[in-house]
């Protein structure tokens, strides 16, 4: 693992999922990349598809329809593959915690690397999650 | 001879950053049909409303979408004051509709950034965003939050807006004025651009109202509707501003309308934000409760009209809360608007009306006479009753119907 991880540690590519989110931390998600926060110069970089990703970013509550995607698409990854919890809901399921459609939360249906609490998280408390994960490759 | 081809899209796509799923039928490249499969993003909101008070409420609604997330809480505060013709002292109206019009200016340099993505023009992109980031410091000063503000509530708002702000405001809206024209320039003169967003998606006025479109995308296809206009609320009615209108219908239209509109809010911010040194008073009423009755609330959000109808019968909690968000409107304008196209214009197409999919979930449940739940899946549904006829005819019966 010692090599791989030296590599890794260079260049994580992320795959962003949303399942059943407000938009909102999508949109921050998409916010880190630009000139703001620039999440590149640590050379993590979003990729479109799932067997280019070492991180899966996985927003919102989990509703039923979409979780047996997100399985699927776990499934399809290369492993290792950390798996990021981005926001309250797929840890929680904030205010939607009562609702018919959730299937959630996420660890029931893979297992999760990394929570990143908020609604939303601050940029700035994502790019610290991401380099906690970096930081756990050493 | 030419066969048809049907390309799925979604629900994962690189370019839908939500997960939505589209059939699009091809006639070598030329787009046939359009066809949309929601329910990936289904919250039950609606549902979950009828168990929470009307204060929780507002904190719900405000998580459906999180681009536009104060003119869900703005519509739900509307209706809830129309229940209860509940008075708002003018501050708080002030104030109201100054966070309504930072988050347009946010929301549209959102899309005019997103739409450069799609058509391959990074550097709008990244400039676009760029210039938002200055707008959601400002509104994490008035609100405290960059997104999510939670300062809606029944009888005005929950925050006050510091007068010392004036100043950074002030220069965030000369800043961005600056960078707006600029941008505007860049890329209403662009020659690249405009043969790409020229006559592409047309929406022609008949169809827009026929639709029923609403917000830029009717007002680009020359419908000049606003609800801030039309029916005013908050403080729009104090504040001189214009509704932008443009005839062509194209996607270099809504552009335009967004861009001008936005440049209208910066001049309706740096009004508020002049009244409010002058106006002092309470931010809010105290409403002791709400009647039983029904009320609607309307408010003009980036992406067109947001209406909410709650019913109650007296209690603490809504009985009935109807949503209709301007995506859901918005979206079957697809329909007329990408048949004919090259599958190439599709994407910006789509992106044209600025759809929330978020916003437009839908479900529906079937249930039979005797109450029981009919199961989701149709075909399982239409096999059953094939199963059915069968066993009541015989199928010798049948045999000799043939």
């Amino acid at each position: 693992m010692g090599v791989y991880n030296r590599i890794l540690k260079k260049s994580l590519w992320v795959f962003h999922m949303s399942a059943s989110p407000c938009n909102n931390c999508d949109i921050e998600v998409l916010d880190l990349l630009t000139p703001g926060y620039d999440l590149e110069r640590f050379g993590i970089k979003l990729v479109g598809s799932i067997r280019h990703a070492d991180v899966l970013l996985i927003t919102g509550m989990g509703g039923c329809k979409i979780s047996e995607r997100v399985v699927r698409l776990y499934n399809q990854a290369p492993k290792p593959v950390f798996v990021v919890a981005v926001g309250t809901c797929p840890i929680g399921g904030a205010t939607f915690k009562d609702s018919y459609s959730r299937c959630g939360p996420l660890d029931k249906l893979i297992p999760v690397n990394l929570y990143i609490p908020g609604c939303p998280p601050k940029p700035e408390a994502m790019i610290e999650g991401l380099l906690k994960l970096l930081g756990r490759l050493d | 001879m030419s066969e048809d081809f049907n390309l799925p899209v979604g629900p994962f796509h690189p370019l839908l950053e939500e997960a939505e799923y589209f059939k699009i039928t091809l006639d070598g490249e030329k787009v046939k049909e359009i066809e949309m499969e929601t329910g990936w993003m289904h919250r039950a909101i609606e549902k979950l409303s009828e168990s929470n008070t009307f204060d929780q409420t507002i904190f719900l609604v405000e998580r459906i979408c999180g681009i536009c997330s104060a003119s869900h809480p703005f519509a739900c505060v509307n209706a809830l004051e129309d229940i209860g013709n509940v008075e708002i002292p003018l501050r708080a109206r002030y104030i109201r509709s100054l966070i309504g019009e930072m988050e347009r200016i946010h929301s549209h340099l959102l899309w005019l950034g997103l739409a450069g993505h799609f058509i391959g023009y990074d550097t709008l992109w990244m400039w676009a965003w760029k210039y938002r980031e200055p707008i959601l410091e400002v509104i994490e000063l008035i609100t405290g939050n960059r997104n999510h503000y939670g300062v809606f509530r029944i009888g005005g708002v929950r925050k006050d807006y510091d007068i010392s702000l004036n100043t950074r405001v002030n220069e965030v809206m000369d800043m961005l004025e600056k960078k707006l024209s600029m941008v505007a320039k860049a890329a209403m003169d662009d020659p690249v651009l405009k043969s790409r967003l020229c006559g592409v998606g047309i929406l022609t006025k008949e169809d827009a109202i026929n639709y029923c479109a609403t917000g830029p995308t009717a007002r680009a296809s020359g419908v000049a509707i606003d609800v801030r206009k039309d029916e005013p609320y908050a403080a729009y009615d104090l504040l001189d501003f214009d509704i932008i209108v443009r005839e062509e219908g194209d996607v270099f239209a809504k552009t335009v309308v967004r861009i001008l509109e936005m440049l209208e809010s910066i001049k309706m911010v740096r009004q508020i934000i002049e009244r409010l040194r002058k106006i002092s008073g309470p931010i809010y009423n105290d409403v002791a409760e709400i009647p039983a009755g029904e009320g609607i609330g309307r408010h003009e959000a980036p992406r067109g009209e947001v209406f909410h109808y709650i019913r109650s019968d007296g209690s603490n909690r809504p009985i009935r809360h109807k949503i209709r968000a301007p995506s859901y409107v918005n979206i079957p304008t697809y329909e007329v608007s990408c048949p004919g196209m090259n599958l190439s214009d599709v994407m910006i197409t789509l992106a044209s009306v600025d759809p929330c999919y978020c916003c437009t979930e839908r479900s529906v449940k079937l249930f039979d006479s005797k109450g029981t739940e009919i199961a989701q899946n149709l075909l399982e549904l239409s096999q059953r009753k094939t199963d059915r006829l069968i066993d009541e005819l015989g199928e010798s019966e049948l045999w000799k119907l043939l």
